[in-house]
């Protein structure tokens, strides 16, 4: 937390400073520097072990307090039918994909937020509501929410959810990696009713470390691919298969982190109000001079006459 | 010429065939708001998780920012390139843009889900997101548009405050308060000028800005850096196009005389700056290889094309042709189509290129949405009618030049 305050109160002292001071144009392209904790925490999902038993959609649900169905109904395999999606009413799901040709098991995926280190919705949000914890979590303030749905349109993911049936109040749902119980020492809901150990709980360093050690010890039961660790400048949540992410349907993206190049833009465009003020002095002069010689014009007119 | 010049309030009969007709169609888009704000916009509107931003944002809001750049540009041509022979169009074009800005930030008050925190960016500031910027300069610029129209009150209100019954003892303060007004304003109008045309270029580019977040979600053929100045560029295009528009429109509803000088005047403008935008589109397209989209068929293809063809080279022909410039009707024709691009290229930017990962049901804007979408512009040409018959706003030829009674300042 004292990193995550200290950085917004540099950037807004520096926002406001820097207008009067004036920067070189060097440190302005930079923009604010995003600080991480370096023991941030995470998950690794295995998703070669995962029975699709779907206990974490019921934990998920429970720990949020959404509208739960009991336990026993989520032995109905049928939901495998379709792809789901996490929305206002579960913050994760898991859904089940062909296997490769030489094994037999299905392969389930549970999807939930990633928790990016550089999220979209963070820089995204109009009223700065989401915020990227020091123990890795992004997570949303309810009492700034506009509820505009600009982090959903930003999410590289497609992750955030909007309650549209609610005409008062909705909210922005979306997983929050179990900010309260994390903080209560407590494991994610998920990772601690997981019967099959396929989510490991642990600092981001020390869970990409142990995905690449699987990674070698099994090189026949995984691709050599951790899901995460580059993505989009990296996320919290990692993941491990057996077959190409992109046949389990993980979006393709690159390594750049998702607001790059719009910060980029938008620093540069305001660069702590340069440009803007820059172009207010040069509209004035063109005003000034222009006005000066339209007066001398009619002063001329005058004479003639 | 702009001599015997001068706006004046225009009386006429309010109803007409075509005003009943768009009061119709005005109170079915209010039905609707009125709908979303009891039900929720899940209710009314067809958006879902996969696609957060429907028409309200794309149409009313981006287009709406787009089409009221005539404010801008010609404030920029009239007040600081001090052209006096355009004065005569900055009033009309101030109160389009007034009123577009107005209907934008009401279209922003009802697709959010909180409309009641509209007032949070105020005090809840985050400088990394282009969405703000946007946010905070079309608040402020909304204000200078309010100001620059203050004027226009004073100028019809000085000396003809006559409020009824028990009110009249307000006349004499009202009158006093309205020529100070008048005076500080005269004194310091220009830094709301200045300030009109900054904030204008700032948000311009920044709702371009807006979508390059979305990044790989967004097709290919739209999504580059320099959306920005794509959108700033496009802009400047689409305000002159749009006084000549409104010009004919208000001309041939009134029944005056079209201002068939200043149109082909400022029909000469809009060829160099539509050459300009075309140029950065398509050197764009060049210089990141994305015409290789163009060769499959499918709706964002087609919608490029009609968008850069119709929307963009064929207008830009138009306004190079000597002839065009002689008839408003032809000047007219070849301004919509400025507008039907720019429209285009902003509801393609925002609803037609934004492709999420996972689709269940493709978006296409709910009977509500566009109803309200139809309401909001129907309410916009009413208000706008109104107040050209309330307000001096609109200049007609003046028969024989009254000196008046209070100098009138050329807003």
């Amino acid at each position: 937390m004292l990193n995550e305050s200290r950085r917004k109160f540099l950037k807004t002292s520096a926002l406001i400073g820097a207008g009067i001071t004036g920067l070189s144009t060097k440190t302005v392209k930079a923009g604010p520097k995003y600080v991480l904790d370096e023991n941030r925490m995470g998950v690794l999902v295995d998703t070669t072990v995962c029975i699709g038993c779907r206990k974490c959609e019921w934990a998920c649900k429970t720990a949020h307090h959404l509208p739960t169905p009991p336990l026993e109904s989520y032995d109905d395999r049928s939901v495998f039918e379709k792809m789901r999606r996490p929305d206002a009413h579960a913050l994760t799901v898991v859904n089940e994909y062909e296997p490769k040709e030489t094994e037999q098991f299905l392969i389930n995926v549970k999807v939930q937020c990633m928790h990016c280190d550089r999220p979209a919705c963070v820089s995204a949000c109009i009223v700065g509501a989401f915020s990227k914890e020091e123990n890795g979590s992004v997570i949303w303030d309810g009492d700034k929410c506009i509820g505009c749905r600009y982090c959903m349109v930003a999410c590289p993911f497609q992750i955030p959810s909007f309650e549209f049936e609610k005409a008062w109040h909705p909210e922005i749902k979306k997983c929050d990696f179990c900010f309260t119980r994390t903080k209560e020492g407590k494991l994610p809901a998920c990772v601690e009713i997981c019967p099959m150990e396929v989510l490991t709980y642990g600092t981001r360093k020390s869970l990409i470390e142990r995905a690449h050690q699987k990674i070698s010890l099994y090189p026949e039961r995984y691709i050599n691919h951790v899901f995460g660790e580059f993505e989009v400048g990296g996320t919290s949540w990692l993941y491990l298969a057996s077959k190409d992410f992109s046949e389990l349907q993980f979006p393709k993206l690159g390594t750049n982190p998702a607001p790059g190049v719009s910060e980029a833009i938008q620093h540069g465009i305001f660069a702590y109000f340069v440009p803007p003020v820059a172009l207010y002095a040069l509209l004035g002069g063109v005003m000034w001079i222009n006005k000066k010689k339209a007066e001398s014009n009619k002063n001329k007119e005058v004479h003639h006459e | 010429m702009s001599e015997n010049m001068k706006p004046v309030p225009l009386p006429r009969r309010f109803f007409t065939p075509t005003v009943i007709i768009l009061s119709i169609i005005a109170a079915v888009g209010l039905l609707f708001v009125l709908a979303r704000l009891i039900f929720g916009i899940g209710a009314v509107t067809n958006l879902s998780n996969e696609f957060p931003w429907g028409i309200w944002i794309g149409i009313d809001v981006a287009a709406g920012v787009a089409l009221a750049a005539g404010g801008f540009t010609t404030a920029a041509l009239g007040h600081i390139m001090h052209k006096e022979e355009y004065h005569l169009i900055t009033r009309p074009a101030l109160l389009t843009a007034m009123l577009g800005y107005t209907f934008v930030a009401i279209s922003v008050a009802i697709d959010l889900g909180r409309y009641y925190y509209i007032w949070h960016p105020l005090i809840m500031w985050n400088g990394n997101s282009a969405l703000f910027e946007v946010g905070m300069c079309v608040m402020i610029y909304l204000t200078v548009l309010y100001i620059e129209f203050l004027p226009i009150v004073t100028e019809r209100f000085i000396g003809r405050v006559n409020l009824p019954g028990f009110l009249s003892r307000f006349n004499v303060p009202l009158d006093r308060l309205l020529r100070a007004l008048d005076r500080g304003l005269d004194k310091t109008m220009f830094i709301f000028i200045i300030a009109g045309v900054v904030l204008s270029c700032l948000h311009q580019s920044s709702l371009g800005t807006l979508m390059i977040i979305a990044g790989p979600k967004m097709h290919p053929l739209w999504q580059t850096p320099i959306l920005p100045l794509l959108f700033l560029l496009s802009a400047m295009a689409v305000g002159f196009p749009m006084v000549i528009f409104e010009s004919y429109l208000t001309s041939k509803s009134f029944g005056l005389k079209p201002e068939t000088n200043i149109m082909s005047n400022l029909g000469n403008m809009v060829a160099p700056l539509l050459g300009i935008y075309l140029s950065f589109k398509l050197g764009d397209m060049v210089i990141r290889q994305t015409f290789v989209y163009l060769t499959e068929f499918n709706t964002a293809s087609v919608m490029f094309v009609i968008e850069i063809v119709i929307g963009v080279i064929v207008p830009l022909r138009l306004f190079m042709s000597p002839q065009i410039h002689k008839s408003p009707l032809g000047l007219t024709i070849a301004a919509f189509l400025v507008i039907f691009g720019v429209f285009l290229n902003r509801m393609n930017n925002f609803i037609v290129a934004y492709n999420p990962p996972y689709v269940f049901q493709n978006y296409f804007p709910s009977i509500g949405e566009i109803s309200v979408t139809a309401g909001f512009i129907a309410l916009e040409i009413l208000l706008f009618r109104a107040f050209v018959m309330i307000f001096p706003i609109v200049s007609v030829p003046q028969p024989t030049v009254t000196k008046a009674k209070f100098s009138i300042r050329s807003v």
